[in-house]
Parts: structure tokens; C-alpha cells; sequence
């Protein structure tokens, strides 16, 4: 009767001031069938990534909108690898610009979504990226 | 080194690990699992109950507080509903706890109920045991949000808080069955607002009114208004007056006989079921009884009593 069923985490780090689109997105993803821990506004990378270890998340998804993306997300990523957690898949999405992206691919972040994708291509992009802890 | 040792040597990975394997039902996590059990019952064991909105995250975000301030190692399982229809969820009771995120001496779980009734998800006593084993010395686990019949709290922990809020009902609301019968401790959240004292009354009417279900220990009704920290001292000092009850009366022999038979039959039932399960899935038994019934052939009571004779000899009578 075992199922392993997809976890999660989806919050917002740094001080953006709504978390709106987030919310559409946990939503997103609980409508997929996944367990979404959603942790909120106002985190500081080791939150999330504390977090992300205690719950044993397949898959991180953070949404930024405040233009600090370049030194939060690759901080997510650092600390990822210094707790031996670079196993979970994390991505990003936000008001990213383009210029950024590369960087950010290349700091760990395995992709960045910008304003416009659709709640289901993210669930897609999900369901072919991320797998389930076996 | 197994799964269950590095537990017992305090990895968070390992258990946050083990947590995952035993939500799942994974027969490794079982193992573990005995590995870990005499290593259990220290922890002082504190359920959060009652309605949605109440404010229990932002209360147990405060008693996390207070324990931690106490030097006490605090493990944290918080509940949310699975839906139904998707079998998806937000867990969201993290949100009010995240200054605690990154403490080392707070381990925070959230989990889903995944179709499990009675205000927690099956594995609840488990992960409570995983963060006992691992050193916690405080574990409060928080319902989901209940409404009236959701009290499997009560045999998982030593003390049960019902958080209520002002204006949820009359009090017709506080003299019918179920959770109002079950609080150790009562707590009027929220206290700021206009009918809190109606509230608190209405409570410690019933309350009175209640026969003693355990004599000896007198329910007390507080007041809080957890998200300016207020009245959180007071609980603190109820839980550790409860706490001590336990003990000096002996009434903790007869939570833990209660809770010991609980936790053994749910085990054997679920492992009787799977087994049977299992069996009648793989020899097509499953299929020709559900074909059976369609027509009025068979009878459930019968198809039972028969499979039951043929694989334990047993059943009829």
C-alpha cells in the first residue's frame, strides 16, 4: 500500500511585500495531487532551507519579485550543498530579466519561470522534472 | 548506519527522512521503527485542538516560544487536510512558526491527513515517536482544524488544549458531545474580541456541569490573544500543572494503558487488513465478490465469514 506522493515547499524569500501569485501556485500544485508546504512571505534562504530538510520536500519553488533574486536564490543553492540537500530540484520564478537567467541556471537554480507561464506548464514542468523520493 | 541510529544521534535528515517513509507505509519504515521504540516516552506529549482559525499555529508558535526559552528541545507535527478529490495539499500551519525555522532545537513537520479521519493523519503517533527518539523533549502536535467528533488527539497526547474563539455558537454549541469533552485545557483565543467573557462563561458552565470525567483534575478555561503573546505564561504554568497531575495521581498509568491498546490494535488491524487485502486483490477473490454483489448473488456478510475461514480458519459463528 505503499505510494510515495510528491512534497513541496513553495514560499518567498526576501522582503517582498505579497504573496498572491505564490498562492496561485500552491494552489496550482495542491489541484496536481502534491503535498505543498507553504511556508510564506518574509524568509531568509536558511529558513527555507531548514525547512525544506525538515519536511523532506522532492522539490523547492520560491517566487521573488523584489530584484534581490541574484543574491537570494544562489544563497538557496549554497546552502543546499553545504547541507548535503542538492538533491531536491529547486526553481524559481518571478520578475526575472533575461540577462539574469544564465547566471542563475548556473548557480544551481534548475529553472527560472518569468511572468506569463501558465499554472500548468509549471505543474508539467514539475511532474517531468521531479520525481518522488525513491 | 540505519535510518533509526542516526536518529538516535540526533540527524534531522535521517529523520525527516524516516518521517517520509512512514507517511508513505513503507515496510522499511516499520523496521525502524522497532529499532527506535524502546528509545521512546520521554517526551512530554501536548495536542492542539479545535476549530479552523482559532489560532492554534500562532499559539503553538508561542508555547514553542516559551519551551525553548525553558532550554527545552521542542518536535512540532502539524496537521492539514488532504483534499478529497486531488489528493493534493497546502500545508500551511508553518507560516506562523517560521521564526523557529532555522533553530536547531526546533524540528517542525507538517502533515497531510491523506484521507485519515479523526483530526490527525495515521502516521501521526509515529513521527511523534521519531522526534521523542531523537531527543525532543516537548512534542506538540497540532490538529487539523476540528469540529465536533475529532478527538483521536486525546490517546497521543498527555495534555489536550481546545482552543475555542468567541462567537462560534450559543451555548447549546458547549453541552453536546465530542471535542468540548476532551480538553485538559480550554483556551479562549483571540480574547480581544467583544464576547470572549461570554465565551469563557459559557465553557465553565459546562464544565461545571461535567461528572467528573477524571476526578481529581479540574479543567480550567484561559485566555489567550496568541498573536500578541498574551496569556501565554498562564498556559505554560496549566500544562505543567497538568503535567505534574499525571504523576502525582497516577492517572498517567491509565493514559498510557489506554494509549498503549490503542496504538497495538491499530496496528494489527491495519496489518490483518492489508494482509487479507492483499491476498484476495492477487486471487481474483476481490473482483468475483464485487461481481457477485452487483447481481445480489452474493452477500457481503457471507463473502467475508468465507474469506476469513480460508485464510485463518476462522470466521463463521
Amino acid at each position: 500500500m505503499a505510494e510515495r506522493k510528491l512534497r513541496i515547499l513553495v514560499g518567498k524569500p526576501g522582503l517582498d511585500g505579497h504573496d498572491r501569485g505564490a498562492k496561485i501556485i500552491a494552489r496550482a500544485f495542491r489541484d496536481a495531487g502534491f503535498e505543498v508546504i507553504y511556508t510564506g512571505l518574509h524568509q531568509t534562504p536558511e529558513q527555507i532551507v531548514s525547512a525544506a530538510i525538515q519536511e523532506d520536500v522532492d522539490c523547492i519553488g520560491l517566487s521573488i519579485l523584489s530584484g534581490a533574486h541574484n543574491t537570494l536564490l544562489p544563497r538557496v543553492s549554497d546552502l543546499l550543498k553545504e547541507k548535503q540537500a542538492d538533491d531536491i530540484v529547486f526553481f524559481a520564478g518571478g520578475v526575472i530579466p533575461a540577462d539574469d537567467i544564465p547566471g542563475l541556471k548556473s548557480a544551481g537554480i534548475k529553472e527560472v519561470f518569468t511572468p506569463g507561464t501558465s499554472t500548468e506548464d509549471l505543474v508539467n514542468w514539475v511532474r517531468e522534472n521531479v520525481r518522488p523520493r525513491a | 548506519m540505519s535510518l533509526a541510529e542516526r536518529v538516535l544521534q540526533g540527524e534531522v535528515r535521517a529523520a525527516a527522512r524516516l518521517m517520509r517513509d512512514i507517511d508513505d507505509g513503507l515496510r522499511s519504515a516499520v523496521d525502524e521503527l522497532k529499532l527506535l521504540y524502546p528509545h521512546t516516552g520521554s517526551a512530554y506529549v501536548i495536542g492542539i485542538t479545535g476549530p479552523p482559525g482559532a489560532g492554534k499555529s500562532t499559539l503553538v508558535d508561542q508555547l514553542t516560544a516559551a519551551y525553548r526559552k525553558q532550554g527545552k528541545r521542542v518536535g512540532i507535527v502539524a496537521v492539514d487536510p488532504t483534499s478529497p478529490f486531488t489528493g493534493g495539499a497546502i500545508l500551511g500551519d508553518r507560516i506562523r512558526m517560521n521564526r523557529h525555522a532555522d533553530d536547531d532545537g526546533v524540528f517542525i513537520r507538517s502533515l497531510a491527513t491523506r484521507g485519515h479521519l479523526g483530526g490527525i493523519s495515521r502516521s501521526t503517533g509515529d513521527v511523534v515517536n521519531v522526534l521523542d527518539a531523537m531527543g525532543m523533549e516537548v512534542v506538540i502536535i497540532e490538529t487539523v482544524g476540528v469540529g465536533q467528533d475529532e478527538i483521536d488527539i486525546v490517546r497521543m497526547a498527555h495534555t489536550t488544549v481546545v482552543v475555542m474563539v468567541p462567537g462560534l455558537g450559543d451555548d447549546i454549541q458547549a453541552i453536546k458531545a465530542g471535542i468540548l469533552e476532551i480538553g485538559d485545557v480550554f483556551v479562549v483565543n483571540k480574547a480581544d474580541r467583544d464576547e470572549a467573557d461570554r465565551t469563557v462563561r459559557d465553557l465553565a458552565v459546562m464544565l461545571e456541569m461535567n461528572p467528573d470525567k477524571d476526578r481529581g483534575w479540574r479543567p480550567k478555561v484561559l485566555k489567550t490573544e496568541a498573536s500578541r503573546n498574551r496569556g501565554i505564561e498562564e498556559l505554560v504554568s496549566e500544562l505543567e500543572a497538568h503535567r505534574q497531575y499525571l504523576h502525582s495521581s497516577g492517572a498517567i498509568n491509565h493514559f498510557l494503558e489506554e494509549k498503549n491498546a490503542s496504538l497495538f490494535l491499530d496496528i494489527l488491524k491495519e496489518r490483518l487488513f492489508a494482509e487479507v487485502y492483499g491476498h484476495i486483490h492477487v486471487n481474483g477473490r476481490f473482483r468475483a465478490v464485487m461481481e457477485g454483489m452487483m447481481t445480489r448473488r452474493t452477500d457481503p456478510y457471507t463473502a467475508v465469514e468465507e474469506i476469513l475461514a480460508e485464510r485463518f480458519g476462522i470466521g463463521k459463528g
